[in-house]
């Protein structure tokens, strides 16, 4: 049985989370998700899929049976351009980008995205200005979003920061709103909606 | 009459050219845009994969703002950036259509003191120039045509998808009717809405960059002399890695990528400097022909 390259991808019903497709489907508009024909239209359009371990349909098709732990840990969300063509063209007006949106942020709370890939840190790096200056520093964001993936690129990448610096195209001024009592306000008048929508996806864990 | 203007992150740093060349150009229109006052961040792409409804209420920030700096009803907020105008426009949609988003987000900001009361309308310049000032108009101001220069104009893909509000969603036309306007000739291709790679061209770079060049060499090969865009990314993408990616892919490439407010703005006469065309890294060449018709559009730099 070991030789059939295919056996380790065979799952039980017992291993699956029949509660991943819902939770996924409770963003706004979200349900439509469970009126997929599976007919690929989505994979076709992405400019993406061939770079992808699971093309944008076969996604629909796992989160709808509740592969959890395969959607989560996948390239293929990460590797979401948010281009919206797969959207636009879905036939049953299934709001496909948005559902990888969702999917990635399940991956973020419950830390379980694909290890040793830049795109979820990126994220992480760019929520976090944002959510303490209100604005993005891009300079910065960069140099740390390097620092915590790979340090050797700033050096790699220098030529072309310096060329941007020339240009007065980059900068190393850190962005801020003026009012950010004002900012942190919104925000942790959020927060327990946040840590809610946090809880259920750490629930649905185990 | 002026517009109020949202500028996001991007055309404060490696987009400022963009900055440059579209007040530039509005002021030159005799529509002076004013920048919002404290705007924050819209929440695009990287912010909306940790939290939607944070990145909702970071846009209404940004409305309750515009709503109380302009009393005009609807009062519109020009949006040049498509990340910001596609980040803006889906807020605004998801608090008209989903009560319960409108709700949280309206409790978020009263904690705040502020209100969203639903007036603001996310407009794209191009929008704006197509519809509110008209093709006629500005071609009645051309200083300068851009007669023989063949352009290629990408849109990219936040600007028209998934919401469609000024253009056609397949096949956008409303930066070739600028560029006709100015007298220069568009070349026909269809990958104008196709992704650039967005900011995989940092993280993934080998994919990234795989996708940029595909539309490079595409415009290229319909043998066009610059291609417009109107979003940041889009052209940090195609201009700043044309060397990284003629060393990786076939061919090599070497084409000037502006934004289409530069070409507009040096076509109705506004200096080359205030378009920002000195912070370009793939210059604009002398025409094949020796021309000098296209606006001077060919810099000694």
């Amino acid at each position: 049985m070991a030789e059939w390259q295919g056996w380790n991808k065979i799952r039980y019903e017992a291993q699956l989370d029949p509660d991943f497709a819902r939770d996924i489907a409770s963003i706004p508009g979200g349900e439509q998700l469970f009126s997929c024909i599976q007919c690929g239209t989505c994979s076709g359009m992405c400019p993406l899929s061939p770079y992808m371990d699971y093309t944008p349909r076969q996604i629909i098709a796992m989160i709808r049976a509740g592969f959890k732990g395969e959607v989560l840990t996948s390239y293929t969300t990460w590797l979401c351009a948010s281009c919206y063509a797969c959207t636009v063209e879905c036939p049953n007006e299934i709001k496909i980008t948005d559902i990888m949106y969702a999917a990635k942020r399940v991956a973020i709370r419950t830390g379980s995205y694909p290890k040793r890939f830049p795109v979820p840190v990126l994220a992480d790096e760019f929520f976090r200005g944002v959510e303490k200056n209100g604005r993005s520093s891009e300079s910065w964001l960069l140099i740390r979003f390097f620092l915590k993936t790979n340090p050797f690129r700033i050096l790699k990448q220098a030529g072309l920061g310096l060329r941007l610096l020339r240009r007065g195209r980059m900068s190393l001024k850190k962005e801020s709103v003026r009012e950010k009592v004002q900012l942190r306000s919104i925000m942790k008048a959020l927060e327990k909606e946040y840590m809610v929508e946090m809880a259920s996806a750490s629930e649905v864990k185990s | 009459m002026s517009y109020l203007y949202f500028p996001g992150c991007s055309l404060k740093s490696t987009g400022r050219a963009y900055e440059e060349s579209l007040l530039a150009l509005f002021r030159s229109l005799e529509k002076p845009l004013v920048e919002l006052d404290d705007w924050n961040c819209c929440g695009a792409t990287a912010y909306m994969s940790v939290s939607e409804l944070k990145a909702f209420a970071l846009c209404a920030r940004n409305f309750a703002l515009a709503e109380r700096q302009r009393s005009d009803d609807p009062s519109d907020l020009v949006v040049p950036c498509a990340a910001c105008y596609l980040g803006l426009v889906k807020a605004m949609h998801y608090l008209k259509e989903h009560l319960n988003v409108l709700e949280k987000v309206n409790r978020a900001l009263g904690a705040a003191g502020l209100e969203y009361t639903n007036r603001t309308k996310v407009r794209h310049p191009l929008d704006v120039l197509v519809n509110d000032i008209g093709a006629d108009a500005i071609a009645s101001r051309v200083r300068r045509p851009l007669t023989g220069l063949r352009v290629a104009c990408y849109y990219g893909c936040q600007l028209v998808r998934p919401y469609a509000l000024f253009d056609d969603q397949h096949e956008p036309v409303t930066m070739e009717t600028l560029m006709q306007s100015l007298g220069a000739d568009v070349i026909d291709w269809p990958i104008k809405t196709r992704c650039c790679g967005g900011s995989l061209t940092g993280t993934v770079q080998e994919v990234g960059l795989r996708l940029s060049h595909i539309i490079l060499s595409e415009a290229a090969k319909r043998g066009c002399d610059v291609i417009v865009t109107a979003c940041p990314l889009c052209q940090f993408n195609l201009e700043c890695y044309q060397k990284k990616m003629s060393s990786i892919f076939s061919p090599p490439v070497d084409v000037p990528v502006l934004y289409f407010t530069q070409l507009m703005g040096m076509a109705l006469g506004v200096p080359q400097k205030e378009v920002g065309l000195q912070r370009l890294m793939v210059p604009l060449k002398p025409l094949a022909t020796g021309e000098v018709a296209a606006g001077g559009i060919y810099v000694n730099q």
